[in-house]
């Protein structure tokens, strides 16, 4: 599998993070070596095993469906970048 | 030991049961031995870089607090004993940056879980620890607040991602310190800076308030200068968390009740593949003589085999980006963190505001994790993945069937100089080798210091079987009966003369 900078672009959209021009190769580079790394695996024969999530194989509990949080609104939006009338704010999205 | 050498001994070289000894004993207070702390800190971390926040204030405050629960006759497990956590763990007031500047303005609202344990029990907190960005490094290098120094040589790194408690705990700047591991970021510093370090079983410590890297992997542990002192803080950080959805409800054991047991007869499977090339012939000869010093305790040594062992770092960068990548979407400059700017609209700001609030590791292991689930790819790499991390779970479970424990190296050589693997991540992957297969397999795992090359530390590693923490401490306590290895210390660290006779 080759990657090349057209994909890199893809992936930095798909994961919001800009991309520096200067470092754009040297950051294609080291994901090509990862991905070298990782398709070692490809060599593996795993016909028939199951995909492991959980190493103890547990499962999702269940709780009674019960209010158990009070409500901490103010010291959230305390630590938020922007916030007014209770609201969190961000850039304009609809003109 | 004999109370007339630990009378002798300064305060930070006590170990935390000496410590409680002393207080028990009305000899220091723990204002006076959190002060001490904070002094020596102010005094030596200039050097180290270890913590990143330090908190003389309120340490103070819970040091009197416990002062006085005691003389009240009241007095929980660690009553006054001081302590530090890593930069992962929310702290209610006190800002928890992960070691990034995306959190370098985060104040959590509330305290993990952990931190909620240890302040139940009456520890003092003197600080917060330095680690690598978001616990993505073996180095301490990918840190914001700049790397940790090695105690051991300054020229070094300490390990990482739990390099700040490591060389904390090796500077004698704190007793014990929290650290965590996702494929080695315990284990690892340890082995390097010459500590006892701790990875429980999945899901053994909560993982609420533990700032999650790769959710299926993360497990809390301790750090401290000995096996009996790391029981001592398992013992009041695990716990049965119902708002951790993986906290496993099975009650904790007294980790400090087995210690003693002789190990006559316990069978330790040592792994053919842990012993290959690679491997630095100065920690092969160091832990091929701790274990024959094992065998002389009447252990057996039983070959064995982990055949997939190769495929553990691979599968594991699938499954620690994959996660990763999902974990770290959070971080948008919306609710608290770091934000870009003047962003002109919302894609902006999402784009420069994690371009410039994540340093490039951090940024390399989101886009392969983007790349591993991305359409068409998933079946490839992380299906892929999750089945071979079967496969390495399961030459655990045979191997267990076999053996007690299994021990090897921890890292395949000593500490390495800074920015020896800078520019290459995957030789910095390969520094896990020996240490990841226990985290995709969920396995507890420990390193104890087992011997000097070149002056400095190497780690002897015992994995143990699920919720077998008992039984590794019990097997490095008895190591440190008869070996002096954990009370080798940097040159210069320690304010008695440095102990030279070494192991056998």
């Amino acid at each position: 599998m080759t990657i090349e900078r057209a994909d890199i672009e893809k992936l930095a959209e798909l994961a919001r993070i800009e991309l520096n021009e200067a470092t754009i190769a040297e950051t294609t580079q080291s994901i090509a070596d990862v991905l070298a790394l990782v398709d070692q695996l490809q060599a593996a024969d795993t016909e028939g095993v199951e995909p492991m999530a959980h190493p103890t194989d547990a499962v999702q509990r269940l709780r009674a469906d019960e209010v158990t949080e009070t409500n901490h609104r103010e010291e959230f939006q305390a630590i938020a970048p922007a916030t007014e009338a209770g609201l969190y704010l961000v850039p304009k999205v609809i003109d | 030991m004999n109370n007339s050498i630990t009378n002798q001994k300064a305060l930070h070289d006590k170990t935390i049961a000496e410590i409680l000894a002393g207080l028990n004993a009305g000899e220091f207070t723990s204002v006076e031995i959190t002060q001490h702390f904070l002094d020596r800190i102010k005094q030596l971390d200039g050097t180290y870089n270890s913590y990143i926040t330090v908190n003389e204030a309120s340490a103070l405050a819970q040091a009197e607090a416990a002062d006085k629960r005691r003389a009240e006759g009241d007095v929980p497990a660690l009553c006054g004993v001081p302590i530090a956590h890593k930069d992962i763990f929310c702290t209610n007031g006190v800002r928890t940056s992960c070691g990034s500047k995306m959190l370098d303005n985060f104040v959590p609202p509330y305290d993990a879980t952990v931190v909620e344990n240890f302040a139940n029990a009456g520890a003092v907190v003197l600080g917060k620890t330095n680690m690598d960005q978001f616990a993505m490094g073996s180095s301490n290098e990918t840190s914001f607040y700049g790397p940790v120094k090695n105690p051991w040589d300054t020229n070094t790194v300490p390990g990482g991602s739990s390099g700040g408690s490591a060389a904390a705990v090796a500077a004698h700047l704190t007793p014990g310190a929290t650290a965590t591991d996702t494929g080695g970021s315990i284990r690892q510093p340890a082995a390097l800076c010459g500590i006892t370090g701790l990875k429980p079983t999945y899901g053994r410590v909560s993982r609420w308030g533990m700032i999650a890297f790769a959710s299926s992997l993360d497990q809390g542990g301790p750090m401290a200068r000995t096996a009996e002192d790391c029981a001592l803080m398992l013992n009041v950080m695990a716990s049965f968390d119902p708002k951790d959805s993986t906290s496993i409800d099975r009650e904790v054991p007294n980790y400090t009740a087995n210690l003693n047991q002789p190990l006559a007869g316990l069978k330790v499977g040592i792994p053919k593949e842990y012993f290959k090339e690679g491997l630095n012939p100065g920690t092969e000869q160091a832990v091929r003589d701790a274990l024959a010093e094992l065998e002389k305790q009447g252990v057996t040594l039983i070959s064995i085999s982990l055949p997939h062992t190769k495929l553990a770092v691979p599968a594991y960068y699938v499954i620690a980006p994959a996660e990763a990548s999902a974990n770290l979407s959070r971080f948008d400059g919306v609710r608290y963190g770091h934000r870009c700017d003047d962003p002109k609209d919302l894609r902006d700001m999402y784009m420069r505001t994690r371009a410039e609030g994540f340093g490039d590791e951090v940024k390399r292991r989101i886009l392969v994790g983007a790349y591993c689930l991305s359409a068409g790819y998933y079946d490839a790499y992380y299906r892929k993945a999750q089945q071979v991390r079967r496969l390495i779970k399961q030459d655990f479970v045979d191997a267990f069937e076999q053996v007690d424990v299994i021990m090897g190296p921890t890292s395949p050589s000593p500490a390495f100089e800074f920015g020896a693997k800078g520019d290459d991540p995957v030789a910095m992957y390969l520094e896990d080798i020996y240490t990841i297969a226990t985290n995709l397999a969920g396995l507890p795992g420990m390193s104890v210091p087992c011997g000097l090359v070149d002056d400095k530390p190497v780690g002897l590693q015992i994995i143990g079987n699920y919720f077998d923490e008992s039984r590794m401490l019990n097997v490095a306590h008895q190591f440190q009966q008869a070996t002096h290895w954990h009370q080798q210390t940097p040159a210069g660290i320690a304010s008695e003369a440095k102990d030279t006779e070494g192991a056998e």
